[in-house]
């Protein structure tokens, strides 16, 4: 009885240490469980979250502080890839915060419209809008990442939101059981 | 209709399910008219008795699971099922024996499991082991090949004790347990083998009548070798290992060890190489993988016969065999063109 | 000859290429419109270098790009430009791309051409006359050939070989092409060995094309190769894919990651051959390709050498039309690799090898539903580049794409064989094909977020960087501002100019009340 008592208090002991040690030796450095959540998210920046962009929806995840399933434009993919990796359960998105689009939408500036006023070049999480002040702006299509946050400050409200263009590029094959699916339906 | 992008190859198929099955199917047709003529024509009534139960089953199963009925049973999948498992029965099994194994084996053995292609046991041998274990006594008495009791019962008698319930035990001369069966018996009774041997029940090289059996199947087994049906590497491994292992032992210690060619050509070792231990969806899927596969049954069914409670052990061994399916793939992995 | 190899797999198919020989090579006629698609190569897209309205002659360059794998497309007859816009052209999806229409004059008018000495050129002006002429592999791929040729020179080339295999069934462009033009395929050997100074040089042919060899190793005694050899290789699918082709010739595989040229080969359709001979020596582009059309669906099977842009529909007139009813079903490409076209309108583009024109009923498989998958490895057994489809299968069916690239998915060269073999008729390479552009969206969307987070993050640092001099700049201007008051307090001892002038304002508004009471 004492010897099963001493034994298994020897080896917790032994176990503590090296688990102890295995922590110290192998301790990384910064954060890296933001830093891989980041690189999940879509990086839309557009707040749909309720977070001030991907990166602090990123650090609330990390601490525990936010579901996994608030981001839209990432959709249901980006959920299966976060609880893959943070080894939780697949949520499905949370409708609240808006719904997930298959074609990802581009701004573009009616440019007769635009008064040149700037206010949506500040607002841009990107740097996707180019002009100066009292000049015609206009939106760089391929960085744009569809946030829509140029959107309100726009007083004359000369930006639209339109979806990419998909080109030959974009197009994908389907596999026989998702075209028999696309039949049933039909 | 929607209209769907179909991809190339636009050539048609060289292959099918059915051609596949129906090549299986000939390639039994020898083994089992002899088995007929050895044992009498109740076999042909298991067979199609349990076809005919498969294929109820399979509709039925099939019709509740929502999947189209007609292209899988005209698959003939169930059909080649059914024939091995009718194969593995003994001659006089009443219907209802029939019925319950292949029930299982359909039901447990492959729908539950998500039907042809996704399960991980040969179905046939699922029945039959769980008619092996709840009816023990029906299943291993077996009766006399004709050319030993130089009778055969006719089909009048073959129904009557299929459906009329008649007891096998009535024609008591004719019954025995197999020549593995016999052999276990002996041995532990400390009989040596050449003893064991001298009894009727033993041929030239294994049991009496079942030896032309096994031709047979090895002619049908070469046949599904010659149509690309099955690859080598099952068979000979299987035959192989038991070869080698039965072989050690003979040299060991001749007395109480059978030779190799008794244990190839008894029980069931020829009809597992060919016919069951090649069943594509529970076998190992690789080259290496499925020498390995077939060595680890072949080594199974002898250590069973000679060291485990029941007379054979082909049944087990493949269903052992199956378990370790998929690990056996994930280290078989051929080389990858352009990797080291 | 050298010692042939095996690849692993492959299959016996039957070749269907005596229906298209019968005749020989026939020179296309021009049809009233040409339909140039802007890209007709692996690349970025060209810009129109011309507008709706100009007239253009044959051999002038239409659309051009500047990115380093390039291929320009030139006006193959000569007319007016009418139009520029999306028509539909020859891609799986069916869709239409950008394309500029030529309205045809029928003089067919060539620039004039600058014919160049070419043993004074430098293998890089070569490569640069081979560029501007628009060529690709002909050999259906597409690939740019200068780039390829530049790649192949800076890495040094031990091996060149010539692929006059047409290992497909059915297509016999290249067979007819060796028969017709064997001179002008070994002189762009040549020219291919003067740029790449290989040691050896092997022309690797398919034994089910006796005339094709004759003829050409009659042309190699005419121009007197050095090093070369032609090589008779047995007829066994795919031997002309190029890893497979290297494997048979040499017996050395493509190490994974890497191309033919890394390990010293280079491999060069013999199509692309002439049109390099005709771009060298002629300075005329790539207008052309030789096309065949066959399948059980046409009247009169054969080969014509086709001005790029030619609607298909022309080409089928030209064959006499349809055997039956009054359409078919169209299949660019072999039938082992090729994909069915939306309609016959679509264009001749320089990738177009062979047009296959069926009757419905022999390639339909009921589209979707197929038996499940019975592991019986006959796929494995094909296939060669030594992977396991059916593991492909089941990965790409659970949409695990992680693991589909894990069992090597990217090595599969598509070829067909598994899903011609698989007795439980699965579209085998249907699926990888829809894990493999599954796959590449999610890299494009990966690579487009990444971007979108560096620019973020930059932003980020500017606005915090600007806040920063913001504040720097208010504090600065506060201490100057303090320091001022400072010394005016010293000089003058006046009070705050801003308290000074409201106590004047105080004092005024006193004055006026008292006046007024
Ligand atoms: S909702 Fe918008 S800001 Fe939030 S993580 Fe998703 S893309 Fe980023
Ligand atoms: S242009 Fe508008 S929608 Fe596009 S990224 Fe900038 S703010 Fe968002
Ligand atoms: S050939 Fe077809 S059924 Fe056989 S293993 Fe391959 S995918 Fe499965
Ligand atoms: S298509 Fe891909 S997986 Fe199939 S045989 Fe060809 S290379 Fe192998």
């Amino acid at each position: 009885m004492i010897l099963a008592i001493l034994t298994i208090s020897l080896m917790a002991g032994l176990f503590g240490l090296i688990l102890g040690y295995a922590a110290i030796r192998f301790k990384v450095e910064g954060n890296p469980v933001v830093d891989q959540i980041d690189s999940l998210l879509p990086q839309t920046q557009c707040g749909q979250c309720t977070y001030a962009g991907c990166r602090p929806y990123a650090e609330a995840i990390a601490n525990g502080e936010a579901p996994i399933n608030q981001c839209p434009p990432g959709g249901q993919s980006t959920i299966v890839a976060l609880a893959d990796l943070l080894g939780t359960e697949v949520l499905e998105l949370n409708a609240e915060h808006g719904e997930h689009l298959e074609v990802p939408l581009v701004a573009i500036i009616d440019e007769q419209t635009c008064i040149g006023c700037t206010l949506c070049i500040q607002a841009c999480p990107v740097d996707a809008i180019l002009g100066a002040a009292k000049h015609m702006h206009t939106v760089i299509e391929d960085e744009c990442t569809g946030c829509k946050l140029c959107l309100p400050p726009c007083p004359v409200d000369c930006i639209e939101m339109i979806p990419s263009v998909q080109t030959i590029d974009d197009w994908k094959w389907s596999t026989p059981r998702d075209q028999l699916e696309l039949l049933k339906d039909a | 209709m929607t209209s769907v992008i179909v991809s190339s190859p636009y050539v048609a198929p060289v292959n099918s399910l059915k051609r596949l099955m129906i090549q299986v199917i000939v390639a039994l047709l020898p083994g089992t008219l002899a088995y007929a003529w050895q044992f009498g024509p109740g076999v042909l009534i298991n067979i199609c008795l349990a076809i005919l139960f498969a294929l109820g089953f399979e509709a039925g199963i099939l019709k509740l699971r929502a999947k189209p009925v007609m292209p899988h049973l005209t698959d003939f999948s169930a059909v080649v099922a059914a024939w091995l498992f009718a194969l593995c029965l003994p001659m006089h099994a009443p219907w209802w024996l029939v019925l319950v194994g292949i029930g299982f084996a359909m039901v447990a053995g492959k729908h539950l499991y998500g039907g042809l292609g996704f399960n991980p046991f040969n179905p046939a041998m699922v029945g039959y082991v769980a008619l092996l274990i709840s009816f023990p006594r029906e299943m291993t008495t077996w009766y006399l090949p004709g050319s030993i009791s130089g009778e055969t019962l006719g089909l009048a008698d073959a129904f009557s004790y299929t459906f009329g319930g008649a007891d096998i035990q009535q024609w008591d001369a004719l019954t025995s347990a197999t020549p593995l069966d016999q052999l276990k018996t002996g041995i532990g009774l400390n009989i040596a083998i050449d003893e064991i041997r001298q009894a009727p029940l033993f041929g030239e090289f294994g049991g009496k009548g079942w030896e032309w059996i096994a031709f047979w199947w090895v002619v049908g087994g070469l046949w599904l070798l010659v149509t690309r049906t099955i690859r080598w590497h099952i068979p000979v491994a299987l035959l192989g290992g038991m070869l080698v292992i039965s072989s050690a032992f003979y040299l060991i210690d001749p007395d109480i060890y059978a030779s190799p060619l008794f244990h190839l050509l008894s029980g069931a070792a020829v009809i597992g190489a060919f016919f069951i231990a090649t069943d594509p969806v529970t076998a190992a899927t690789t080259d290496k993988g499925r020498i390995i596969y077939g060595l680890l049954i072949g080594l199974l069914i002898y250590v069973i016969r000679v060291w485990g409670g029941f007379p054979d052990g082909v049944a087990f061994a493949v269903l052992l065999a199956n378990m370790c399916v998929p690990l056996i793939d994930y280290y078989s992995q051929p080389r990858v063109y352009g990797e080291k | 000859m050298p010692k042939l190899h095996h690849f692993h797999g492959g299959l016996h198919l039957d070749g269907h290429k005596a229906e298209s020989l019968t005749q020989g090579l026939q020179q296309a006629t021009l049809p009233e419109r040409l339909y140039l698609p802007l890209r007709q190569h692996i690349g970025q897209y060209n810009k129109p270098l011309v507008d709706v309205g100009n007239k253009v002659l044959k051999g002038h360059v239409v659309a051009a790009n500047s990115s380093l794998i390039r291929a320009a497309v030139h006006a193959p007859s000569s007319g007016t430009v009418s139009a520029i816009g999306k028509y539909p052209i020859a891609h799986p999806s069916g869709q239409s791309d950008d394309c500029i229409v030529i309205d045809i004059d029928g003089k067919d008018e060539a620039a004039d051409p600058h014919i160049k000495d070419l043993t004074q050129l430098s293998p890089p002006e070569l490569i640069e006359l081979i560029c501007r002429a628009g060529i690709v592999g002909l050999g259906g791929a597409a690939f740019p050939a200068s780039p390829k040729i530049a790649r192949g020179k800076t890495n040094g080339i031990d091996t060149l070989i010539i692929n006059g295999v047409e290992c497909e069934p059915y297509i016999t462009c290249d067979d007819i092409l060796m028969r017709s033009y064997a001179d002008e395929v070994v002189r762009g050997s040549g020219y291919l060995q003067q740029i790449l100074s290989p040691k050896t040089t092997l022309i690797a042919i398919e034994d089910n094309k006796p005339e094709a060899i004759s003829s050409m190793s009659k042309a190699l005694k005419d121009n007197s190769l050095a090093n070369t050899e032609l090589v008779s290789i047995p007829t066994i699918y795919p031997s002309g894919g190029e890893k497979q082709l290297i494997q048979v010739l040499t017996g050395k595989e493509v190490p994974h990651g890497q191309l033919a040229f890394d390990i010293g080969f280079f491999c060069q359709n013999v199509g692309t051959c002439v049109a390099i001979t005709r771009a060298l020596e002629q300075d005329q582009p790539l207008i052309s390709r030789i096309v065949t059309i066959s399948g059980d669906n046409i009247a009169r099977p054969g080969n014509w050498e086709t001005r790029l842009g030619t609607p298909i529909s022309h080409l089928i007139e030209l064959a006499g039309g349809y055997r039956q009813g009054d359409r078919g079903h169209l299949i660019m490409g072999g039938p082992m690799m090729g994909f069915a076209l939306s309609g016959s309108q679509v264009p001749i583009v320089k990738a177009s090898n062979n047009i296959m024109v069926t009757r419905e009923e022999t390639i339909a498989r009921t589209p979707g539903y197929h038996d499940e998958c019975i592991r019986c490895s006959k796929c494995t057994e094909v296939c060669p580049a030594q992977l396991l489809p059916q593991q492909l299968y089941w990965h790409t069916r659970a949409k695990a794409y992680d693991r589909t690239e894990e069992f090597h998915l990217f090595n599969c060269i598509e070829c067909g064989c598994c899903s011609a073999v698989c007795p439980s008729q699965i579209p085998l390479v249907q699926y990888y094909r829809a894990a493999k552009s599954e796959i590449r969206a999610t890299q494009k969307a990966q690579f487009k977020s990444d971007r979108a987070r560096i620019r973020f993050e930059f932003r980020e640092k500017r606005l915090l960087l600007k806040k920063q001099q913001d504040e720097e700049r208010r504090r600065l201007k506060r201490e100057a501002l303090n320091k001022k008051r400072a010394t005016s307090d010293e000089t003058d001892s006046a009070t705050d100019p801003v308290q000074a002038a409201l106590e004047r304002v105080k004092a005024r508004k006193k004055a006026i009340q008292e006046e007024s009471t």
